[in-house]
């Protein structure tokens, strides 16, 4: 339909994932980049945002936000498409992580662990932790609304308490243990087929471990990013979000309740757990305490801020929140070497930054140490609980709501409507 | 009351006997379980009046705490002009800080929770997810790694019946606990008080009856976020092991408080002193009891039975014990 992108002739060009064609070309050219940002290419490279993200200090974080998006586009079947309040998916990023680290870890004389390939361990942690979803879903059935959301809120203090009480799995209770690497071998022989942890050469390229790593957790996101696109525009995703808008009224038209929950909370607990063993695989080493609330509630603030509901809204929500800590922090070094020189601003930026001991500021980017001089980790946690604020009161709809008008005013313009 | 000090005194002591231990552990659970009331009751206000589940109580009882160190400690507010005895000082010092917390709950509820009427229950949740968040941090940074004193006046005293020795602060939560379920009951007599419970009911209908809705939302967040100070408090009182005002367990411990809620129902305030002690009652006997079955049950096993009995009580009742049901209509 030329001309006229709003125009649908049947339902499966509405239901399409990416209905004009500009959108193909689009998703594809960005598709592109995404692929090619590792290599050193010199047009790729020579974009805007891309010329520091291929960077390799940039690029471990970029994969710490592939994790986190890939956890964050299953929290938002459960949370944005099913509506079911989940505070307790850092203990399903748990289960995930727990079941690797049994199936793939190394095991020692008081460590358990079968030393199993990736093709097993990572299926696997997705699918206990879906297994785990569904004896957990009756509760949803039973428990409405924010007292599902509290309860789901004990689960995370259990499951911290459980890996405590088998420390064979989750390893000493301070220290955690060390987690399979990413490497690809065909059963347990001694050179693996892809290493992803360690440099190597691909066709023409040399390749680093961070761009390996990419690589993989990009094409898993692909992949589990599409699974869930197809989901929420099938009969399951339908379901859901009949459930979603008013679960008796969906009931009397003949959605099955528990079914559609029970689904939406095994299939939203396989994404955790697949994003718990990857992230503690990236990390390398975790204890228990990692997966507790906060990391919960990290996870609702992606989808907060990134748009509820929407899988773009998912991962912009997640390079939004895992970058902009660095962001900040490259700013404040900016705002330091300002307030060390002699412009117009400079006592401005001095006003804000301190710079020594002595010296008056809000922030401190020198001192981790706490109190009044705010240290940067503090200025973090604060920003982005002003963030999460700010955009429940002006844009409930995030960051994708944000896009979504920017792209609307360029359509009509010059016209407003 | 002992003359000793109470080192001495517990060095003393011959090995105790079945009804010591049981009268001991039955004060502990009491005395936790008023301190989870506390914290339930300020969480039931809110939620009753505002419609919103605010996560950041234990946040503003950490809050609240920095604040009566910094007035009592740092600059010993009132009691710098006045003579008298200490504890005095003490108490006028707390409600200066109980005070001031109020007021936070107050500029909160006009800043972040006003401009959210009408938006979904959930967001509303995730906004005083964040004021944690936030409060939780400045607090910390605050205070700094390192506790600080309260200075309580009867410190780490302790009386005795029969042969149990128990300290004082039990006491004083219990009495802080009954106060403010007595105060509560009789705000409830008031005409403001009967505004609130009008405007819990049905927020539109208590506003065409000419009911001040909004002033109704500032008194219930500043009565939290008060109540939320005085939990803090007296949480922070020697014999408790996560004491050490505003230490880092003690953001942590609303999140012990909230099974009492749920366990209670979020809307009765009743429902918030009977889940706070059984709460209470269940986590201490638990660790009391259950300790010689520490290799299955692991260490700390004790912190988790709330949430269990939470769970538990969420599937038989879905609405707590005495929560409102929600009728759903099509």
């Amino acid at each position: 339909m030329r001309g006229r992108p709003k125009l649908y002739t049947s339902y499966s060009a509405e239901k399409a994932l990416f209905p004009t064609s500009t959108q193909k070309v689009m998703v594809g050219l960005l598709l592109a980049v995404l692929v090619l940002m590792p290599f050193d290419l010199p047009v790729i490279n020579d974009l805007p945002l891309i010329r520091f993200l291929g960077d390799n200090a940039w690029l471990r974080l970029v994969n710490r936000m592939l994790v986190f998006a890939i956890a964050a586009v299953g929290l938002n079947l459960l949370s944005g498409i099913a509506g079911q309040v989940s505070l307790g998916h850092a203990f399903f990023m748990g289960v995930g992580a727990y079941t690797a680290v049994l199936m793939g870890g190394a095991s020692s004389s008081r460590l358990w662990g079968w030393g199993l390939p990736m093709w097993v361990w990572l299926p696997a942690a997705g699918l206990v932790a879906a297994a785990v979803g569904v004896l957990v879903a009756p509760a949803a059935v039973r428990v409405r609304g924010l007292y599902l959301g509290i309860a789901t809120i004990g689960l995370v203090f259990i499951g911290i308490h459980l890996s405590r009480v088998f420390p064979e799995i989750a390893g000493p209770a301070a220290l955690g243990r060390k987690w399979p690497r990413l490497e690809l071998r065909f059963w347990k022989e001694e050179t693996p087929l892809i290493d992803f942890s360690r440099k190597g050469h691909w066709l023409w390229f040399d390749i680093g471990y961070n761009q390996k790593t990419y690589l993989l957790l990009l094409s898993v996101l692909l992949v589990l990013s599409l699974v869930a696109a197809n989901l929420a525009r099938s009969r399951t995703g339908r379901s859901w979000a009949a459930i979603r808008d008013r679960d008796v009224a969906a009931e009397i038209m003949g959605v099955p309740e528990f079914k559609a929950k029970t689904t939406a909370f095994a299939i939203s607990s396989f994404y955790a757990g697949i994003a718990g063993a990857l992230f503690s695989s990236l990390v390398g080493q975790m204890n228990p305490e990692a997966w507790n609330l906060l990391l919960s509630v990290e996870l609702i603030a992606i989808l907060l801020i990134g748009g509820m509901g929407r899988i773009p809204g998912a991962l912009m929500g997640s390079f939004f929140v895992v970058l902009s800590p660095r962001f900040l922090e490259e700013f404040m070094r900016w705002a330091a070497e300002q307030a060390e020189g002699t412009g117009v601003l400079a006592s401005f930026w001095d006003s804000i930054i301190s710079l020594g001991a002595s010296d008056f500021g809000l922030v401190s980017i020198k001192e981790t140490a706490l109190g009044f001089p705010l240290p940067l980790s503090a200025l973090d946690e604060i920003i982005y609980g002003l963030l999460i604020i700010v955009f429940l009161l002006f844009e409930p709809m995030g960051m994708y709501g944000i896009w979504i008008k920017i792209r609307n005013y360029w359509k009509g313009w010059p016209f407003s409507y | 009351m002992n003359m000793f000090p109470t080192v001495v005194a517990i060095a003393a002591r011959a090995p105790a006997s079945e009804i010591t231990i049981f009268v001991q552990t039955l004060a502990k659970a009491l005395a936790l379980g008023s301190l989870y009331a506390l914290l339930a009751l300020g969480f039931v206000l809110i939620y009753k009046t505002t419609q919103t589940v605010n996560f950041s109580q234990g946040a503003l009882a950490l809050t609240g705490t920095w604040f009566m160190s910094m007035v009592f400690i740092d600059w010993n507010f009132p009691g710098r002009f006045l003579g008298g005895p200490t504890w005095g000082h003490w108490f006028l010092s707390l409600i200066i800080a109980i005070c001031i917390t109020a007021i936070l709950g107050m500029v909160i509820e006009r800043f972040a929770i006003r401009p959210m009427i009408g938006e979904p229950l959930f967001s509303m949740a995730m906004i005083t997810l964040a004021l944690e968040v936030i409060l939780r941090t400045v607090s910390f940074d605050a205070v700094h790694i390192n506790a600080r004193i309260l200075s309580i006046p009867w410190g780490s005293k302790t009386f005795t019946i029969g042969a149990a020795w128990i300290p004082w602060s039990y006491m004083a939560a219990l009495l802080a606990a009954l106060s403010a379920f007595v105060g509560t009951w009789l705000f409830f007599k008031t005409r403001q008080g009967i505004a609130m419970r009008a405007t819990s009911f049905d927020q539109e209908a208590a506003m065409a009856q000419g009911i001040n809705v909004h002033r109704a939302f500032s008194i219930a967040w500043a009565s939290g976020a008060g109540l939320a100070a005085v939990a803090g408090v007296f949480a922070s009182m020697p014999p408790w092991p996560a004491a050490g005002a505003a230490s880092a367990e003690g953001a942590f411990f609303v999140f012990r408080a909230l099974p009492a809620v749920i366990l209670g129902g979020l809307d009765s305030v009743f429902g918030a002193l009977i889940g706070g002690l059984i709460i209470g009652l269940v986590e201490i006997f638990a660790g009391q009891y259950l300790s010689s079955y520490n290799s299955v049950l692991g260490v700390g096993y004790q912190v988790v039975v709330p949430y269990l009995v939470m769970l538990v009580g969420l599937l038989i009742r879905p609405y707590g014990l005495f929560g409102t049901e929600e009728i759903r209509r099509v």
